[in-house]
């Protein structure tokens, strides 16, 4: 989120798209419900099921699962033809007047550089032109054709409201009148929030749903305001702080990035990640990139590391490729893989295409599961009837179950989706011989240890290197390790404008980032996090909900990742000179007097940079201005074009009907076994779309009775329109089949998934709730992910999930 | 169950009058369920199970969201989903949340021919006290909202308390506390009645007209009361009734019929007692005395 949860309460119309708060977020959704009482906020949601986030909006627009960039596409394209935009905002605080180099170009469905072989952009092209002072040229006047808005604006032009209806479903009428409805919050004193979740990210032009949901949020100027904001809902209590401290295949704490095969050196490396600024006077805070980078490498390795050894460069692994989920289980499903450690994680329900997961697992030797829960990964080798049709005799995978602690038997931070760090007490002791997973990884870490110096091995030396100064070296416990993450000053650290005055004494510490030293004298195992376990204590385990200011952010409740900030970009919520565009719902100001930035949130800004100064307010981008051009960020553009879904209804993209290339994400990653494996239309004619219900939590309360009794046996949806046409009615069980298998269960027969004319046919969807496993105490039912396909978003390589083809028979 | 026997109002099947020492007396309550808010995330239905300690079979679907499917003993509350077109091409989901209504005039009460099986307390809650019932089923007979069930296990009937309990120390009902919306709200009657006004106007603001209070009349009001977006149809909301009141079979009973009941009974001691002063006492045979 770029906002908060609480923040909700401050806007005048929510979105809700690409998710469905009321069902997945109950307690989150309390703030869209006091937006509407107190600030008389509409509610509008976008989904192709009319969901229990419908049943509270004033206003539904269905539309076709994976199409929401054409929806999106076709807003931009109503902003900008309407001039509905916030004028001064794009042109101060946006790349609007950017000019673009010449060779970039888009024609039939592809930007220049495709390689269809590699399936890969060169991007050289996607950048901007560079003047001589090497600065980006830009047009103040945005005439020119080359300018980001000339671009954009031709770009989106043929996302109209006919081509929406085409693509989407999405009646003309019901579109134009959510057009409206945002247009309205271009005004200064008016903003929507979006709220998203995994709608929009699963898919496999999921980033790109993200990015245009931002864009329709710049060109009304809702970025850095209170009320306004690009808020994904995180679908697990910590899954922000799974990616915050790095946890996903490339990336370490703190958004840092490993390097990768071709980055052996160092200074290489690090300079590349220094982005210098790109218009003058912007601040480019990830100039810092060195401080962050230097010291998570104290906090790793401690005294092993220093400038002559590169901070340890050599021992940090060089990708040769992702590793990401889906990798993984090719290469599992390849035998390249021998062992596999899954903690807190059910992929044989979690990922994509059940039965190359259980065949990937069947290939591996060992398999070590840690978790609270019997999950049906753990069981994956074991026949439990028709809901697990395999031959234990032919699995050879040995499996070992540690089980472990949940949150409520342990202390610790979870991060919630407004980034905030709230710590928690242990609320019972943990049953039996379970251990938490401190201290089963330490007790795998000591052997592995103990291995490798008795043995010696082909690369010791990271594992050797590693620091573990925890005073019970099998247990680190939560406050040291949290304490750890948020970082101390090794040597003292001093003010580089009064050397002699000492900001924090050795020993002591940070009191956040800007602590940080590249020269090794500071620790931080996550720059984010500096801060937040400070000399004043635990600051993640304040619960004062004081508001002074009355806009909600309670900068005494917790702690909020960057520094303690509640709204990010929250600059821009003020005009160039300083002054809030909506005084009513001002957040942070420029106070002249005092000479420096103050309010109600924590400034995302340099404290004492005067408006006078000119520097902007996306002081983490190199031009301090935010993106609709996203250079070469992206795997498939610098601008989101809408592509199918890899399994589509259609035969084309009617955006470029004449390239087959394109019907899909041209970029997106797809292993060479699994193109003849996509679901066809002919085969599988109907829309299918997986998703949570607020009965259950993902995998787990299938393992809870109350849970159990709420939503006690699997089902999906069907509209009457299909059920009538196939002889279907509730309560019958149907067998849905997808070119990867099938599922049978309960049909709910609705009127909430009407179905939709697209490109001129009608199109039904079928909805597959994914709660239910061969574990825990609800009925028995089908791993919903029997059905999906083995494809993922091109650059998060998130699985699509949301939008595939099934047939679907009474039985 | 938990409040004293001090607060109590009525009493099934009594005739002696209810206790009135208490200097004030208790102030109506009432739950207020505002439709327009409720999510239908069931928590309540949770909170319900917990405080109570309450466990349902785990059941099947039905090809619905409702479940489980119905009230039971052990489901004293559940959600009812309703798929409506009140306009055309405008489908609304209504979630309405059912469970005992806590009627001013208790039909069950009224039905309840086991003395104290069933009571009403001066703050309007109506609350079963399941070791005087003796399982009759009256009650559901008597109660124009269908809501008290029989125990298969203990034949006895059972429906949500109010969490009576609770509310008695000063706490509300475990349904209101965990509601994440504010769908569910409790206080006094007079707060809630107020409360629903502005619910109402915000509801009337976003172009329901005929938005409403469903509190009837025809029952004396209720102490569980709902926010209907479509006031003037309440049978949308899974046939929640219209106009409800008691089943003339209870007035019956318990009206007209009752004098002439006690007068057959006061008749039928007469006679006795006149038999006896005419007759004398039954003589009882010597030879079976001696058996």
């Amino acid at each position: 989120m770029t906002n908060h949860w609480v923040d909700i309460k401050n806007t005048d119309l929510v979105l809700i798209m690409g998710g469905n708060a009321a069902e997945a977020h109950p307690c989150g959704f309390k703030w869209v419900t006091e937006a509407k009482a107190h600030r008389k906020a509409r509610l509008i949601v976008v989904d192709p099921r009319f969901t229990r986030s419908a049943a509270m909006s004033d206003f539904y627009a269905p539309i076709r699962a994976g199409s929401d960039i054409a929806f999106l596409g076709g807003v931009i394209n109503y902003l900008l033809g309407h001039d509905r935009i916030h004028h001064e905002y794009v042109k101060h605080y946006t790349d609007f007047s950017f000019l673009v180099k010449d060779e970039f170009a888009f024609a039939n469905g592809l930007f220049t550089g495709y390689d269809a072989e590699k399936r890969k952009y060169d991007k050289s092209s996607w950048g901007y032109q560079i003047g001589d002072d090497g600065y980006v040229r830009v047009d103040p006047t945005l005439q020119n054709p080359r300018c980001v808005y000339q671009l954009m604006k031709a770009h989106y032009s043929r996302y109209t409201p006919e081509m929406v209806a085409t693509i989407c479903g999405t009646p003309k009428e019901a579109f134009l009148k959510v057009c409206a409805a945002i247009a309205d919050t271009a005004a200064p004193d008016k903003t929507m929030t979006i709220m998203y979740a995994l709608g929009w990210t699963q898919h496999s032009v999921g980033s790109q749903m993200i990015r245009t949901g931002a864009m329709v949020q710049l060109l009304l100027g809702n970025i850095g305001v209170a009320g306004g904001g690009m808020n994904a809902l995180r679908g697990h209590s910590n899954i922000q702080g799974l990616t915050d401290l790095g946890l996903l295949s490339n990336l370490m704490p703190g958004y840092l990035t490993l390097p990768n095969d071709a980055e052996q050196d160092y200074a290489a490396y690090v300079g590349k990640r220094t982005l210098k600024p790109l218009r003058p006077g912007q601040l480019s805070y990830w100039q810092n990139y060195p401080r962050f980078h230097v010291s998570l490498m104290k906090a790793w390795f401690g005294d092993a590391v220093t400038a002559d050894n590169n901070w340890g460069y050599d021992w940090l692994p060089k990708l040769d490729k992702g590793y990401d989920l889906m990798q993984m289980f090719e290469d599992m499903g390849q035998g390249k893989v021998n062992g596999y450690v899954c903690q807190g994680f059910n992929p044989l329900g979690s990922a994509p295409c059940k039965v190359k997961v259980s065949n990937s697992l069947s290939k591996l030797k060992f398999m070590v599961v840690i978790d609270p829960l019997v999950t049906e990964t753990s069981e994956f080798w074991q026949n439990h009837g028709e809901y697990n049709d395999v031959d234990p005799a032919k699995i050879q995978t040995e499996v070992f179950r540690l089980p472990s602690t949940c949150f409520a038997e342990e202390n610790g931070s979870l991060i919630n989706s407004g980034r905030w760090l709230q710590w928690h007490w242990k609320a019972a002791e943990p049953p039996a011989e379970t251990l938490s997973d401190q201290e089963i990884m330490a007790g795998i870490f000591l052997r592995v240890r103990a291995l490798y110096q008795k043995e010696g091995g082909a690369f010791p030396d990271p594992i050797l290197n590693v620091a573990w100064k925890y005073k019970i070296p099998s247990f680190p416990s939560p406050e040291e390790l949290a304490r750890e993450f948020s970082g101390k000053a090794l040597k003292d650290v001093t003010d580089p404008k009064d050397p002699g005055r000492v900001l924090v004494k050795a020993g002591e510490q940070l009191s956040g980032f800007a602590d940080l030293r590249d020269d090794g004298s500071t620790s931080c195992g996550c720059w984010l996090f500096a801060g937040s376990w400070s000399e004043k204590g635990n600051l993640m385990a304040r619960r004062d909900n004081a508001d002074p200011y009355g806009v909600g952010q309670t900068l005494n409740w917790a702690y909020a990742w960057p520094a303690n900030r509640r709204i990010l970009y929250n600059r821009a919520s003020c005009d160039p000179s300083g002054k809030p565009y909506d005084p009513t719902r001002a957040i942070v100001a420029w106070d002249a007097a005092a000479g420096k930035w103050g309010g109600a949130d924590v400034p995302d800004f340099k404290i004492d940079s005067a408006p006078q100064d000119g520097m902007n307010p996306f002081i983490m981008n190199p031009e301090g201005v935010a993106r609709f051009f996203a250079v070469d960020a992206m795997a498939e553009g610098p601008f989101p074009e809408h592509y199918e879904p890899f399994e589509t209804p259609l035969a084309v993209n009617p955006l470029s009907p004449k390239n087959p290339e394109v019907r899909s994400n041209p970029a997106a990653r797809v292993f060479k076994d699994i193109w003849p494996t996509l679901g066809k239309p002919d085969a599988f004619p109907y829309v299918c779309t997986t998703y949570r219900l607020t009965e259950h939590f993902h995998f787990w309360t299938q393992h809870v009775r109350l849970d159990a009794i709420l939503q006690p046996e699997q089902f999906v949806e069907i509209g009457e329109e299909l059920a009538k046409e196939k002889g279907i009615k509730a309560g019958d069980h149907v067998r849905v089949k997808s070119s990867h298998g099938f599922i049978v269960a309960v049909a709910v027969v609705t009127k909430r998934l009407k179905a939709l004319t697209i490109d001129g046919r009608k199109t039904h969807t079928v909805g597959v709730p994914i709660h239910w496993g061969f574990m825990g105490l609800t009925r028995n039912g089908y791993i919903a992910n029997t059905l999906t396909p083995y494809v993922a978003d091109a650059n998060s390589q998130t699985p699509e999930f949301k939008a595939f083809l099934v047939n679907l028979e009474k039985v | 169950m938990a409040l004293q026997s001090l607060d109590i109002k009525a009493r099934s099947a009594t005739t002696t009058p209810p206790p009135d020492v208490r200097a004030r007396g208790a102030v109506p309550v009432a739950k207020l369920i505002d439709i327009s808010k409720c999510i239908g995330c069931k928590a309540c239905q949770v909170a319900c199970m917990e405080w109570n300690d309450l466990r349902d079979e785990v059941g099947t679907n039905a090809g619905t969201y409702d479940n489980p499917r119905d009230l039971t003993a052990q489901s004293w509350t559940v959600m009812r989903f309703s798929e409506v077109e009140v306009e055309q091409d405008r489908l609304e989901w209504l979630i309405r949340k059912d469970g005992c209504m806590h009627c001013a005039d208790p039909g069950c009460l009224k039905a309840c021919p086991a003395p104290g099986a069933i009571v009403q307390y001066a703050n309007g809650i109506v609350d079963f006290h399941e070791e005087h019932c003796i399982g009759c089923g009256y009650c559901i007979t008597g109660c124009p909202f269908n809501i008290p069930r029989i125990s298969q296990k203990d034949s006895k009937a059972y429906k949500c308390t109010l969490c009576s309990d609770r509310v008695a120390i000063g706490l509300e009902p475990a349904c209101i506390k965990t509601c994440p919306t504010g769908a569910l709200v409790f206080g006094t009657k007079d707060d809630m009645v107020l409360h629903a006004e502005g619910r109402i106007a915000d509801l009337k603001e976003r172009g329901y007209s005929h938005a409403a209070l469903y509190d009837p009349k025809g029952v004396g009001g209720t102490h569980v009361m709902y926010v209907l977006q479509h006031g003037d149809k309440p049978e949308l909301y899974a046939n929640l009734p219209r106009d409800p009141s008691i089943s003339p079979l209870v007035s019956l009973w318990k009206g007209v019929t009752k004098p002439l009941m006690s007068f057959g009974l006061g008749l039928a001691v007469f006679a006795g007692f006149f038999h006896y002063v005419t007759a004398g006492p039954k003589e009882v045979e010597e030879e079976e005395k001696t058996d």
